[in-house]
């Protein structure tokens, strides 16, 4: 009985702690592209409103690199602490993918980050452009390995396994690629472009309904929405070949999401309702009927198998998956519906002009970090009752821990991320609703971060009797 | 030919610990002295001394951790489930201390919570480290392929004197550092701190090396074994000879000297460590061989670290040098 009940703690605790966790990278991997472009813009024209918004930027940067750092720590000590049978049983596959994620991601990261943040004065435009895309080169690799990793969970392939019922690879090619890995990559970096699309584009339009004619504010605004034009159909497209995808190897799981318990041709389309695991029914179903096979197999009478092919024990948690597929795909569609209103504004020369688009764009600005949430419920609940698909139960993956170890440390977890990241969120708000203003720095002077927030908070000045900024870093 | 993969991997895991143990100590250390700097002004100096490169230093301990994962995951597996308590309280501690970097700038009137968090972060995980080091020097208790001890079994006099001394030696890293980057009175205070810290670390050492052989046979026969004890003898007269250059640095008011002997007398305890626990990866059962991964694993990682780690103590050491030299407290505000 405590056995089950540490591995239940245990799940909750990864649950907890990589839920928070990949909200950071989602926003780190696209604001460091957008940092980026803002970048390479500035230097392209020499319009100081990009390095503006840089600037407005990267301080955000900063803190949610910073928090997605010290929450990534715990991931990589997290998988031998509570569920060590699963690291001695993948290590051998996963962890060089880990290591080569270290490697090549996290010191690139880490190692151009400083200059990134502090260095402008000290390497000059060039280099620190450099540093600039070097760090978003590194948010891109990480998620190269990272979603390998997740992929081969997912689906593995080009393993054996040894004497003492280890994971060992067969083929190294086979493993990173993995059948599901190209589907997840481009649908999670993707989704990670849209999340700060999102985030920018709610902090434009809330100073633009402030005041509609802050330069600043425009350029993120309409630059976001140019994204959310683009990237969000692409994502829906993305998402439907990864369900494909899906669909070809994890049947089961499709099945959850679509809310499906029976097998059968000509298979309605789910659209909302209420599982009910126990009686294997969707009570209250709101149904079309023939499109989940018109969909799934783009024939109106295709054979759709339901979760009665496998047995009861293999079930994942079907509302659970059900409901966050759909939570998922109306921030979807929000997205695009959001994208397009904003395309024909703009193609009537009137993109500032609503004031309701401008509201809903606010309203959207967590759409992206919702959807990603959701996204990553339906996929690794929708894993379950496995860790390493149809070959290593969840159950037999966990470390020999007692309850109340794992409880305590799932306490300590919670209280502690909810006041470091509930402060950390606040802070970012309150710096996202801070107006993007372009101040008097000329354009080649850009301000360590610290020194700038400082020397733009009047109370601190005047506790110092100091005035302006400067350098913070080391004087050559 | 064939290489012995697992043997090069634990010196290459062996490397990135210590470079972790260099790098993220001297600026865990500034976090313990962090409340006993001459208020806000010295504390944002010291603090802006390591802003740039903190989060590059922790990379190692995920280098670490990763390295283990991948290379020996049956050490990982045993390691980890032993140590489950101080593991977490050193994540939480540096989680605590990591935000404080940004979020110390982003409020005025929350301020002194997130000075609180840097130390208070910052010395729980550097306690958890030294205790872990104890509790993985004193021998772990195995049971087939996994931890067979208890719960409590890394708390004991021995975990908490290690404790004690990575406290004390990594405020002596702290403490030289702001030394080498810092000027006047900040600078004047550290070498204070810097001669207690000093005199702290080298009698925990002491007692550390003395305790040590006593905990293990294995131990004691490679210490004061013959013709063991020939081939170990400098060890010990090394670390004198450091701390010797150490406090000779300290009294002549030299810049970088006493920041370099603080790091070689952590080296020199590190390689003392290694001697221990040579072949063992978790004394006193499991050998390097028995937990590595297959040849493959360790091959296919090796070919990507044998490029990337020379890329990345060279980018590594850029960063440094494009922030050397001291920092300008006027720089900052004028």
């Amino acid at each position: 009985m405590d056995w089950a009940n540490a591995i239940d703690l245990a799940r909750f605790q990864f649950a907890f702690t990589i839920a928070f966790h990949i909200l950071f990278p989602a926003v780190s991997i696209g604001l460091a592209s957008y940092l980026a472009v803002l970048e390479g813009m500035w230097l392209l024209t020499g319009r100081t409103v990009y390095l503006d918004t840089f600037k407005f930027w990267l301080k955000i940067f900063a803190v949610v690199f910073g928090m997605g750092v010290v929450s990534g720590v715990v991931m990589s000590y997290q998988f031998g602490t509570n569920w060590s049978v699963f690291s001695d049983k993948t290590g051998p596959i996963l962890g060089p993918l880990m290591g080569y994620e270290v490697l090549s991601a996290f010191f690139l990261e880490a190692g151009f980050l400083g200059v990134m943040l502090f260095g402008m004065q000290k390497v000059g435009k060039r280099l620190h452009f450099l540093a600039t895309l070097l760090v978003a080169l590194g948010t891109a690799f990480s998620a190269f390995w990272i979603l390998s990793v997740n992929s081969w969970m997912q689906t593995p392939a080009g393993y054996a396994v040894n004497e003492v019922g280890q994971f060992v690879p067969d083929d190294w090619w086979a493993i990173v690629f993995n059948p599901s890995f190209p589907y997840r990559l481009v649908h999670m970096v993707l989704a990670a472009y849209l999340t700060t699309a999102f985030i920018v584009g709610a902090t434009g339009a809330w100073h633009l309904l402030r005041d509609n004619k802050n330069p600043l504010a425009r350029v993120m605004f309409s630059m976001a929405m140019w994204m959310a034009v683009v990237v969000a159909p692409l994502q829906i497209v993305a998402g439907d070949m990864h369900g494909l995808n899906t669909l070809e190897h994890q049947p089961a799981k499709i099945a959850a999401m679509e809310g499906h318990f029976e097998t059968r041709r000509g298979a309605p389309l789910i659209l909302f309702g209420l599982p009910d695991q126990e009686a294997a029914v969707v009570r209250y179903a709101v149904e079309i009927p023939k499109m989940g096979s018109l969909i799934l197999t783009h024939e109106l009478d295709g054979e759709v198998k339901g979760l009665e092919e496998w047995p009861r024990e293999d079930w994942p948690n079907v509302p659970l998956v059900f409901w966050s597929f759909r939570i998922m795909l109306a921030m979807g569609f929000g997205m695009v519906g959001l994208g397009l209103a904003c395309l024909l504004l703009r193609i009537r020369g009137r993109l500032y002009d609503s004031p309701w688009v401008k509201r809903a764009a606010v309203l959207m600005g967590p759409a992206g970090l919702i959807a990603v949430l959701c996204g990553w419920i339906v996929t690794e609940v929708g894993r379950q009752p496995y860790t390493v698909y149809g070959l290593l139960r969840t159950a037999d993956s966990a470390s020999p821990l007692d309850a109340p170890a794992v409880g305590a440390s799932l306490a300590a977890f919670m209280v502690v991320y909810m006041l470091v990241f509930g402060a950390g969120t606040f802070y970012l708000l309150r710096m996202m609703g801070k107006t993007p203003s372009s101040g008097d720095q000329g354009p080649d002077a850009l301000l360590p971060t610290r020194a700038a927030a400082m020397s733009m908070n009047p109370e601190l000045l005047r506790a110092r009797g100091g005035s302006g900024s400067g350098n913070t870093g080391a004087s050559s | 030919m064939s290489l012995d993969y697992p043997l090069i991997w634990a010196g290459l895991i062996g490397f990135s610990v210590l470079a972790y143990l260099l790098l993220d100590g001297f600026d865990l250390g500034i976090g313990i002295l962090f409340p006993w700097l001459g208020g806000e002004a010295e504390q944002d100096i010291a603090m802006n001394s390591v802003a740039p490169v903190w989060d590059g230093n922790e990379t190692w301990l995920v280098l670490g951790g990763g390295g283990l994962f991948a290379v020996f995951p049956l050490a990982y597996a045993i390691i980890l489930p032993a140590l489950y308590a101080p593991m977490m309280a050193m994540l939480l501690g540096l989680i605590l201390r990591g935000v404080a970097f940004e979020y110390r700038w982003r409020t005025v009137r929350g301020k002194f919570l997130w000075n609180f968090s840097f130390t208070a972060g910052s010395l729980i995980a550097t306690l958890a480290q030294g205790i872990m080091l104890g509790a993985l020097i004193q021998g772990i208790e195995v049971d087939g392929r996994a931890y067979g001890g208890g719960w409590w079994d890394w708390l004991t006099p021995f975990s908490l004197v290690t404790g004690l001394a990575m406290v004390v030696g990594y405020m002596l890293l702290g403490s030289t550092w702001l030394i080498l980057k810092t000027e006047g009175a900040l600078q004047e205070f550290s070498r204070r701190v810097a001669w207690y810290a000093g005199w702290g670390t080298l009698a925990l050492i002491g007692i550390f090396s003395l305790w040590t052989p006593l905990l293990l046979p294995e131990y004691m026969e490679r210490w004061f074994g013959w013709p063991a004890i020939l081939y170990v003898a400098p060890v010990p007269v090394l670390v004198l000879a450091a701390g010797i250059a150490l406090f000779l640095g300290l009294r002549r008011k030299a810049e970088a000297q006493p920041f370099i002997f603080a790091n070689v007398l952590f080296i020199l305890c590190y390689i003392g460590i290694i001697i221990s626990f040579y072949p063992h990866i978790v004394p006193p059962t499991v050998t390097i061989w028995q937990a590595a991964g297959p040849d493959s694993s360790l091959k296919f990682l090796l070919v990507g670290a044998s490029v990337l780690i020379p890329i990345i103590v060279v980018y590594t050491a850029h960063a440094y040098w494009v922030f050397r030299g001291k920092i300008d407290p006027s720089a900052g505000y004028h």
